[in-house]
């Protein structure tokens, strides 16, 4: 189970509602990745086209439990504020700190970050920051309260995988709330291998949704988290520099 | 009246007097519709009860699809 704040999930995916091609794909994304927890972000609604449906409407919201993120923010003060307004809605208490520093590489603002959290921390939030991956800023971010930490594999959509597997470790292993691998999945197999380090979850959303078919990706991804977590649970064999044979040696026919 | 919704100038009847009505006179009442009037965000519960008035201040935000 993973438990993050009051809440527990059966599924270790969590799963991002941008960029599908359209909300029937996205639909059965949704339900064939098996995951609990929604990620959106909070926008200006058009009221001059209030007829177009939204997302949500075509997913059965009550079925999951969703988790806004701050998305836009580039201070802790805009971060607070879209964290009140997603709450304000009455569907949800979790948060996703995102307060991103650089336009370019979408790096988190480590200083914001903080702040931000801090300050959500004290309104009863469920604060969740996406951080880098660094180690003692994950440190800092628990210390505040945090109920999970979410570090970055590389940069937002960039699908480059997991760069620096050795500091994730480092933050699993001194972390006691849950750590949530955020941002940089490309493949299931680099989904596999952030479960198979111990992370207690992996958050995507470009590499199902912009897969060339999600749907199919949803259900890859799902699998390689559940086969990566029993990877884990299991316990790898060391790694050695020689072979070391499979099959008996003793009883050989011939020699 | 005249409103700022959205950061657009906008006129509603006068039949519009408080925030409920006036996500009823855009036909989003049914919808995830979160409302910020001069700065203060609104529980659902104070939509009825909040009496708008002319050269207010609002923001209608709502979920999309992020990551």
């Amino acid at each position: 189970m993973l438990k993050i704040g009051p809440y527990s999930f059966k599924s270790r995916l969590l799963l991002g509602t941008g960029k599908y091609p359209d909300f029937d794909v996205q639909k059965a994304a949704v339900e064939k990745s098996q995951t609990e927890i929604l990620t959106f972000a909070v926008r200006r609604m058009n009221i001059f086209e209030a007829s177009q449906p939204n997302f949500l409407e075509n997913l059965e919201v009550e079925k999951y439990t969703l988790l806004p993120n701050t998305a836009g923010a580039k201070t802790a003060e805009e971060a607070v504020r879209i964290a009140k307004l997603a709450r304000a809605s009455g569907l949800c208490d979790m948060i996703k700190v995102e307060v991103i520093g650089c336009q370019k590489t979408l790096l988190p603002d480590p200083v914001e970050t903080l702040k931000a959290s801090e300050e959500l921390l004290k309104e009863g939030f469920i604060v969740l920051p996406y951080t880098s991956d660094d180690v003692l800023l994950a440190k800092r971010l628990e210390e505040l309260g945090c109920h999970a930490i979410m570090p970055g594999a590389s940069p937002i959509g960039s699908g480059q995988g997991i760069l620096n597997p050795l500091n994730l470790r480092f933050i699993i292993e001194q972390s006691a709330v849950p750590v949530i691998v955020d941002a940089g999945i490309g493949t299931p197999s680099d989904a596999a291998i952030a479960m198979e380090l111990g992370a207690d979850g992996v958050l995507l959303n470009t590499a199902v949704s912009g897969a060339g078919d999600p749907v199919k990706m949803a259900k890859a991804m799902k699998l390689a988290i559940e086969a990566g977590r029993l990877g884990f649970e299991a316990g790898r064999i060391p790694k050695k520099i020689y072979a070391t044979a499979s099959s008996p040696t003793e009883g050989l026919s011939v020699g | 009246m005249q409103l700022i919704i959205n950061g657009e100038t906008v006129s509603v009847p006068s039949s519009v007097g408080n925030v409920s009505q006036l996500l009823e006179h855009y036909g989003i009442n049914q919808k995830v519709a979160i409302v910020e009037l001069n700065q203060d965000i609104l529980e659902k519960s104070r939509h009825g009860e909040t009496a708008l008035a002319d050269g207010d201040k609002i923001e209608i935000v709502h979920f999309v699809g992020g990551g």
